[in-house]
């Protein structure tokens, strides 16, 4: 039985389900004329096995699962994927669960899909996370090895996140630092948005191939461009119009937050344009300041999070609202570079690690 | 060692669990638990922007993803002076109501119901008697024949695909399953409707705190969503209908299908109302204020401590009584200490991986073991239950005198498995209809025109002491939760978080003497050692947050705490 027959025994029209598929293609940027091959994707009962593994997380990315809006957390994982392993729904437990894990991956050998949650520490043999008296490393790379890919969901796997925040006290390493010859594609977040996670899954189902990744290994269609770039407040931060205080007028009327510390200008996710839980909101429209908990060496090389950025071209300035825009794209990375996040906060290895490979390399790119 | 059996991973919780348990004549004599995982967070908060804590530490935990920046943020505010304006305090009880509300609701179905309910035996149920039967309980809206039908329907494709997914390599048809088909089938049901509800209910986070997980709009001494009623930026009449929306929802589904599950299924399994049993302390910060005056004063839920089950007398909190152990956890031996005295050297003395049992002579978690007048604890809802019963709080006694007639039972089967996990369900009923109560408040106080949501006198680090000290109480959903903070030259100087899990999932303290997961699984019965179901269901019971409990670490000689109570 075919997902198609499954929605409509629960009632859900040909049209509901295509409108699904539209909302897919958006979130892909696909043009909506392709919804027809999305949905055809779908209907085919061909769930690719799933199995997702978790280390040192915080289990926001399984809850984000959870919140998984389109599809809905329930089709999704009864419909669209075989969700074979994930510690935090799964109903075994144990030897059980550990055996499930194993024949997945033995019966779908080159064909499942790895998801990984958490960072992974390498310190001390990897003492510091064991899973069914294995470290986690160990675990991270006999399932890798007959993966078709590897998703890092949220910072913490994608790029080490908050456990590898100076002084990394467990020696915490990102997915793609361990994992070689299986490719690998980022989502970072904190947590990861699900809806990134299913339109990178139905991408992978139509087309048979991942999407097009940035230098982080990022789907372009979620991280091609800044924060700043598609920001509802934009127009405020052209015309010079900042939030001073939290609750003044310029608060309250949805001024631009740049002033408390928003790093808008250099965070690359598309929390503006998708939005989190069916498109409720997210932090600028509820008035608070991006973090860049999408970007490599989050936390240290995006705090104090309430500390401006150093000196953007054109800030402050009743400018018209074009040449700030023209001068800010083209600098808002070099400044990062140049500037540096170093004069923000304390001078720190990781920091000047995480500019000199990946911003650096960014803007010669 | 082939009497004790390993649990690892226990899955269906937040976090890295390992139980291991001694089964002697089918019925467990011992039991060690362990967590297998740690980060460091406190180390990597030091040095950072005391502003920065509630972001960090709410990393401490995805799933109970509020609880760590009140905890942090009241911490900061507590120790630098600052006043919560009203309208903040009142949206952050909306946020922590519906944390409340919306992780009880996925706790139950989605992480504890399938150790009670056989997902396989929904497949022969009779879909008009699963009707008959939800009808017989409430008047929910989806409770007819066709709707089961479908339900069933959609649950047998799904097996006859033969891959099970989530639901594969369990239990189902184990001797401890008691239910009758047309039940498991309604609660199959109600597993896919919550996880729905669940989805919907919780956007009340992301109106008031831009997303969840991990809402965003915290700040040490107010919020950062304004309040303006004149403004669409702003909460709103809008944004306030919209909440008014979800919690109608929330309130709905607590009424007519969790509470009435709980009062349908326990009459099924009331032998594990004699089963998982503590040694009957309970410990609870309390939580809400509930007034003008602000957090910590008036709160709706008492703070008290509940000793050997005695509901006579609700002893006040002191938290000078409070130390922690590190005798079986993986730490530098120190003797039991203050959490602010606390020195914490990681020392990994396990086996090396991949190992088949933990020493548990020796250390075996990375835990540690606090303890309340050299007492161990057991936090959480029915710890707050508990006491707010005792306490005399009126909408708590009604919700469990109510819960307690139908099911014709005394209050002394809450000191059980069953009575935490109905506590839990009563909680989230009387925090549910309360919810409503804060909204209305912060609504009035708008329409007053009083928008004021963050106290800017202080935002400014500048504006603080050289050296600052203070604490940060929360009841989380899982329970009681502390957090300690030292500040100096407007940095963390020092940072330390004592929280539900730890109390509940530690390891043994220096006298041997168990805490409570050990101690509740005690006399559990083991129907076939290879499916250990009956270790689930008490564990599951207490909500296992275990990313939370391990996060202390410093490095060698550089933790000299001083930190004070102010």
């Amino acid at each position: 039985m075919g997902l198609r027959e499954k929605l409509e025994l629960l009632g859900v029209s040909r049209r509901d389900f295509l409108k699904f598929c539209t909302a897919v293609s958006a979130t892909l940027a696909l043009p909506p004329a392709l919804a027809p091959k999305v949905a055809e994707a779908l209907e085919d009962d061909n769930r690719p096995a799933v199995i997702w593994l978790e280390f040192q997380s915080c289990s926001g990315d399984s809850e984000s699962l959870l919140r998984s809006g389109r599809p809905k957390a329930a089709d999704l994982v009864l419909d669209v994927i075989s969700l074979d392993y994930a510690e935090v729904l799964m109903a075994a437990a144990g030897h059980q669960a550990e055996q499930a894990k194993h024949d997945s991956m033995e019966k779908n050998k080159g064909k499942y899909v790895l998801i990984v949650e958490g960072s992974i520490p390498v310190d001390d043999d990897g003492v510091y996370c064991c899973i069914a008296g294995d470290t986690a490393e160990n675990q991270l790379k006999k399932a890798a090895a007959g993966a078709a890919m590897v998703i890092a969901v949220g910072n913490c796997a994608s790029f080490g996140g908050i456990p590898a925040a100076y002084p990394n006290p467990t020696g915490a390493k990102g997915v793609a630092d361990l994992v070689k010859g299986v490719p690998v594609v980022n989502l970072p977040g904190c947590p990861m948005n699900c809806d990134n996670l299913t339109a990178l899954i139905v991408h992978y189902l139509i087309f048979g191939t991942l999407p097009a990744l940035d230098n982080q290994l990022r789907p372009k269609f979620a991280h091609g461009k800044r924060i700043h770039d598609n920001c509802e407040r934009r127009g405020h931060f052209d015309a010079g119009q900042y939030v001073e205080k939290w609750g003044d007028e310029g608060h309250r009327q949805g001024w631009c937050l740049y002033k408390m510390g928003c790093k808008g200008p250099q965070t690359w996710h598309n929390c503006p344009t998708i939005r989190w839980n069916d498109g409720v909101s997210w932090p600028v429209m509820a008035g608070h300041g991006c973090v860049g908990c999408s970007e490599p060496g989050f936390i240290d090389t995006m705090s104090p999070f309430y500390r401006r950025l150093p000196e953007v071209p054109g800030f402050g300035v009743e400018s018209s609202a074009t040449s700030v825009g023209l001068k800010l794209v083209g600098v808002a990375t070099a400044f990062f570079a140049v500037h540096g996040v170093v004069s923000i906060i304390r001078n720190r290895g990781t920091v000047k690690r995480v500019e000199e490979e990946y911003y650096e390399k960014d803007e010669k790119k | 060692m082939a009497d004790r059996i390993v649990v690892d991973p226990i899955t269906r919780i937040e976090g890295h669990l390992r139980i291991e348990a001694k089964v002697e004549n089918g019925v467990i004599t011992d039991a060690w638990s362990s967590s297998t995982m740690f980060r460091g967070i406190e180390k990597i908060l030091r040095g950072r922007d005391p502003r920065d804590a509630w972001y960090i530490t709410q990393r401490f935990c995805g799933v109970c993803t509020t609880v760590h920046s009140i905890a942090s943020i009241r911490a900061v505010e507590n120790a630098v002076g600052m006043k919560v304006p009203f309208n903040a305090e009142m949206i952050r009880n909306v946020i922590m109501g519906m944390q409340y509300v919306q992780d009880h609701m996925v706790h139950f179905y989605h992480l504890h119901a399938l150790d009670w309910v056989d997902i396989v035996s929904a497949l022969s149920a009779d879909p008009a008697k699963t009707a008959a039967l939800q009808q017989s309980i409430s008047d929910w809206k989806y409770s007819s024949e066709d709707y089961f039908k479908g339900v069933q329907d959609r649950l047998a494709a799904f097996a006859k695909t033969g891959r099970l997914g989530p639901f594969g390599n369990a239990y189902w048809g184990h001797p401890a399953y008691k239910l009758p088909p047309e039940a498991n089938l309604m609660a199959a049901s109600h597993y896919l409707q919550a996880l729905e509800v669940q989805k919907e209910i919780i956007k009340v986070h992301a109106i008031l705190g831009s997303k969840n997980p991990h809402p965003q709009t915290f700040l040490t001494g107010g919020m950062s969503i304004p309040c303006d009623p004149n403004s669409q930026n702003a909460i709103n009449a809008d944004k306030i209908a919209m909440i008014m929306e979800c919690n109608k929802l929330a309130r709905e589904f607590v009424e007519k299908v969790y509470v009435p599950d709980i009062i349908a299924v326990a009459p099924f399994y009331l032998d594990w109302a004699s089963i998982g049993k503590t040694s009957g302390n309970y410990l609870c910060y309390g939580e809400f204020p509930d007034g003008r005056e602000g957090y910590p004063n008036n709160l709706w839920l008492p703070a008290g401590i509940i000793k050997n089950g005695d509901l006579s007398t609700v002893h006040p909190v002191d938290q000078t009584k409070i130390t922690e152990d590190v005798v079986h956890s993986w730490y530098e031996d120190t003797g039991p200490l203050h959490p602010w005295q606390g020195e914490t050297e990681r020392k990994y003395t396990g086996p090396k991986p991949p190992y088949e049992y933990l020493d548990v002579e020796q250390k075996y978690s990375f835990v540690k073991s606090p303890r309340y007048e050299d007492e161990p604890m057991e936090v959480g809802p029915l710890a707050r239950m508990l006491v707010a019963y005792a306490s005399g709080q009126k909408e708590v006694q009604d919700a469990v005198n109510y819960v307690l007639t139908t099911l014709g039972v005394g209050p002394e089967v809450l000191f059980s498995t069953l009575g935490r996990t109905a506590a839990r369900a009563v909680e989230t009923l009387v925090v549910s209809q309360k919810m409503e109560e804060w909204l209305m408040a912060l609504a009035a106080n708008i329409g007053s025109g009083d928008y004021a949501i963050q106290d800017n006198s202080k935002w400014e680090p500048e504006t603080w002491p050289v050296q600052a000290q203070g604490y940060g109480w929360h009841e989380a959903p899982r329970g009681a939760l502390g957090h300690w903070i030292v500040i100096q030259n407007k940095e963390i100087k020092n940072y330390q978080a004592v929280v539900p899990t730890t109390w509940n999932a530690a390891p043994r303290d220096d006298k041997g003497v168990r805490s409570p997961y050990e101690e509740a699984l005690i006399g559990t019965p083991i129907a076939d050692p290879e499916k250990p179901l009956e270790i689930l269901r008490t564990i599951h019971s207490y909500d296992p947050c275990l990313a939370c409990a391990v996060h202390v670490y410093d490095d060698k000689n550089e933790l000299k705490s001083k930190v004070q109570i102010l």
